[in-house]
């Protein structure tokens, strides 16, 4: 289900609505993933404080949300712009691509949330079809 | 409340529509939105799930009855079910709020939704 023309400014405009929000949704939806889907706690097995709202989470959901401006920002090529965070994750961190999915509801979740004035099914949809793309581009280097 | 999950759901995924060839026209979102058949038709699922809630101890046999209709009638795809609980949290989200709709909140209904999926597959094979 690749990305139309519409789908990629829907995702655009609404970027620029959540964008200065970015660190809090990061913060967030990372927190819910770890507590709601306990098992994808086994990747950060090594950090001491896992809790919802912990330095450690603040931190980590804000390196995420960075990933997510890139793809925003190379959203006419998502596989070359996120080559790097490709291999990244296939070959350093080897995350289970299953996982994407996990992270991208929760996102979904935290969007709608926040924004639920802006979050129609409309841009639900662009939305919910971005990050299957990028869950596509971040798989392309493992096999 | 009624209405917009299964609005949402034949919006965010179209190819649901396909089950509901008898609630009319489908063509759009505001015709969806627009159609009185969306929303009896979302009053009836969401009068399902409270029975889901009131019979929390035994929701297999709450919904036995449901999945062999689901299944042996409708022919639904049962991944579809997993579209549906993903619209309906989305919209409980929504009108919930952040403060209501916290992370455990969020972790015991997904937990729940997960149940009644799992009723509601097995009698697909």
């Amino acid at each position: 289900m690749s990305l139309t023309a519409k789908d990629k400014s829907i995702v655009k405009a609404f970027w620029g609505k959540v964008s200065s929000k970015a660190d809090d949704i990061g913060a967030e939806a990372f927190g819910r993933m770890l507590t709601v889907y306990p098992q994808t706690k086994t990747y950060f097995a090594s950090w001491s404080d896992l809790s919802p709202g912990s330095a450690a989470v603040k931190k980590h959901g804000k390196t995420i949300m960075g990933g997510i401006a890139e793809a925003v920002a190379h959203i006419d090529d998502l596989t070359g712009g996120l080559a790097s965070l490709s291999e990244l994750h296939a070959f350093k961190l080897r995350v289970d691509p299953a996982n994407f999915k996990i992270l991208a509801h929760n996102l979904i979740v935290v969007l709608a949330l926040f924004f639920h004035g802006d979050f129609t099914p409309e841009v639900h949809m662009a939305v919910d079809k971005f990050f299957q793309n990028v869950a596509w581009a971040l798989s392309e280097k493992y096999r | 409340n009624n209405r917009v999950s299964l609005f949402r759901l034949l919006t965010v995924y179209p190819w649901t529509q396909r089950y509901f060839a008898s609630l009319g026209d489908l063509s759009s979102p505001a015709a969806i939105m627009g159609n009185p058949k969306v929303a009896t038709h979302g009053k009836v699922v969401m009068g399902a799930l409270e029975k889901g809630v009131k019979n929390l101890d035994d929701i297999k046999s709450t919904y036995a009855a449901l999945s062999e209709m689901h299944s042996d009638k409708f022919h639904v795809d049962p991944d579809n079910f997993k579209l549906l609980t993903e619209s309906l949290t989305i919209c409980v989200a929504m009108k919930l709020g952040p403060s209501v709709f916290t992370a455990d909140a969020q972790d015991a209904w997904s937990k729940f939704l997960a149940v009644v999926v799992s009723a509601f597959c097995e009698q697909s094979r």
